[in-house]
């Protein structure tokens, strides 16, 4: 096997993994991008979405993020998360309700700053059950 | 002389003082453990984003026209101080020295001619900045954090900050909080979070280790979004620092009143003990004088 990339999930609250893994493929803002051994420096703001971690060709970890930043070095992958969730750990029926309860509190918003609020938060919940829906396919 | 009956009522009082005041000495020691471990948790995301901001401004400064959140409003007119104290007393000169630096930086800046807002976080610092200052607090948060510190709290107090600075409400603004150094020993600390200063000698140390970056989307906007994060987690840090400091004060105060305590239930159990000889001895004198005169 090739060189491995050094990955590195931080979020404000703490540092939850720095591993070696074979391939990262992390959903950057302008399109998703696969992290090898060797990629050129690169940084990047990151869309809510979900991180598959490979090793070999097995995805052997995913995990939800709610936006950030990436920064890619050849031998580094590190991901800035504001909020990061196992996928397994999430519930479907729990982010339905907060979808529900999201769209309510954008429909009662009354000023501007409000309704952007709410619908940044309302992005990352579709975010989480597009997820879902896409881990279950597989 | 003194009553009998009121030194030892004194004394049961001081005895349960010292016990309350050693309880409060050992939670506030795994308060504080607590949150020297938060504080430290937060040490690799604030590091990491110092990394990504320094490479990033390197590369903007070249350009000339950063976001307003580095390069300021150009003017300096109007500062907000962002003042960290703790809801609870009992905690030692932990929000005494606090507000007093707060108040030297008021008089300060006001003699200088600009015009001062404040934001406090925190009941105890709120309280005594309203004696003197009361026009100038524009905004003040309670019980933050008071479970658990978390993020969010920290980017409540930011989303204020930054919906301030977009509407034009102040130019500079500093935070005032107690840096954590040792239990015994906390450093008032007065940091400037806009415009935010790139620690100038890390761009030019990193500049030739440093590998060009490809910027996904270009170097403005990222900056645009990585600046506001970064002042969360500025005001995070400081939180953290605040809560670690506030225990630590706390356990050190505690811990003089409960020696305080002691060395006064001695002093009351010796004026006891003398008083009480000095009781038995009175009445040796009368029965034996009494006995004598018959």
């Amino acid at each position: 096997m090739a060189d491995k990339v050094e990955f590195e999930l931080v979020s404000p609250e703490k540092l939850l993994k720095s591993q070696p893994v074979d391939m990262v493929v992390v959903p950057g803002s302008e399109g998703d991008f696969g992290v090898l051994a060797g990629h050129s420096p690169m940084i990047s703001t990151v869309r809510p979405g979900v991180i598959d971690v490979y090793e070999g060709d097995r995805i052997v970890d995913r995990v939800f993020v709610a936006g950030g930043f990436a920064e890619v070095t050849e031998a580094r992958c590190t991901v800035l998360a504001e909020e990061a969730v196992a996928l397994t750990d999430l519930d479907r029926a729990a982010v339905e309700k907060q979808i529900k309860d999201l769209s309510e509190d954008l429909d009662d918003s009354k000023s501007d700053a409000e309704r952007a609020a709410a619908e940044s938060k309302l992005a990352v919940a579709r975010a989480k059950l597009d997820a879902l829906s896409q881990g279950s396919a597989h | 002389m003194p009553n009998l009956k009121d030194l030892k009522n004194r004394i049961a009082s001081v005895q349960s003082t010292r016990k309350i005041t050693s309880a409060m000495k050992m939670v506030a020691a795994s308060k504080l453990r607590r949150a020297q471990e938060q504080a430290e948790a937060s040490g690799p995301y604030a590091e990491r984003m110092g990394r990504m901001l320094s490479s990033l401004a390197a590369n903007v400064q070249d350009s000339g026209n950063g976001p307003k959140l580095m390069t300021g409003t150009g003017a300096d007119k109007v500062h907000l101080l962002v003042v960290i104290s703790s809801d609870r007393g009992l905690c030692g000169a932990f929000n005494g020295s606090i507000v007093r630096e707060a108040k030297r930086q008021i008089t300060r800046l006001q003699g200088e001619g600009k015009t001062v807002k404040v934001l406090t976080v925190g009941r105890k610092g709120r309280d005594q900045l309203r004696r003197e200052f009361a026009s100038l607090i524009v905004e003040s948060y309670e019980d933050v954090g008071r479970r658990r510190l978390g993020f969010s709290d920290a980017d409540m107090v930011a989303t204020k900050v930054l919906a301030m600075f977009d509407a034009g409400e102040f130019d500079v603004c500093s935070v005032v909080f107690n840096k954590f150094k040792s239990a015994i020993s906390q450093i008032v600390t007065v940091q400037q979070l806009i415009p935010f200063a790139v620690p100038g000698e890390a761009v030019a140390a990193t500049d030739e280790v440093k590998p060009l970056y490809e910027f996904e989307p270009d170097e403005e906007q990222i900056l645009a979004e990585l600046l506001p994060r970064n002042l969360s987690i500025q005001i995070y840090r400081a939180l953290l620092e605040s809560a670690a400091s506030e225990q630590g004060a706390r356990m050190t105060a505690m811990d003089n009143a409960t020696r305080n305590a002691g060395d006064m239930i001695n002093k009351l159990t010796i004026t006891y003990n003398r008083t009480r000889q000095a009781y038995i001895t009175k009445e040796l004198i009368e029965i034996i004088s009494g006995a004598e005169a018959l």
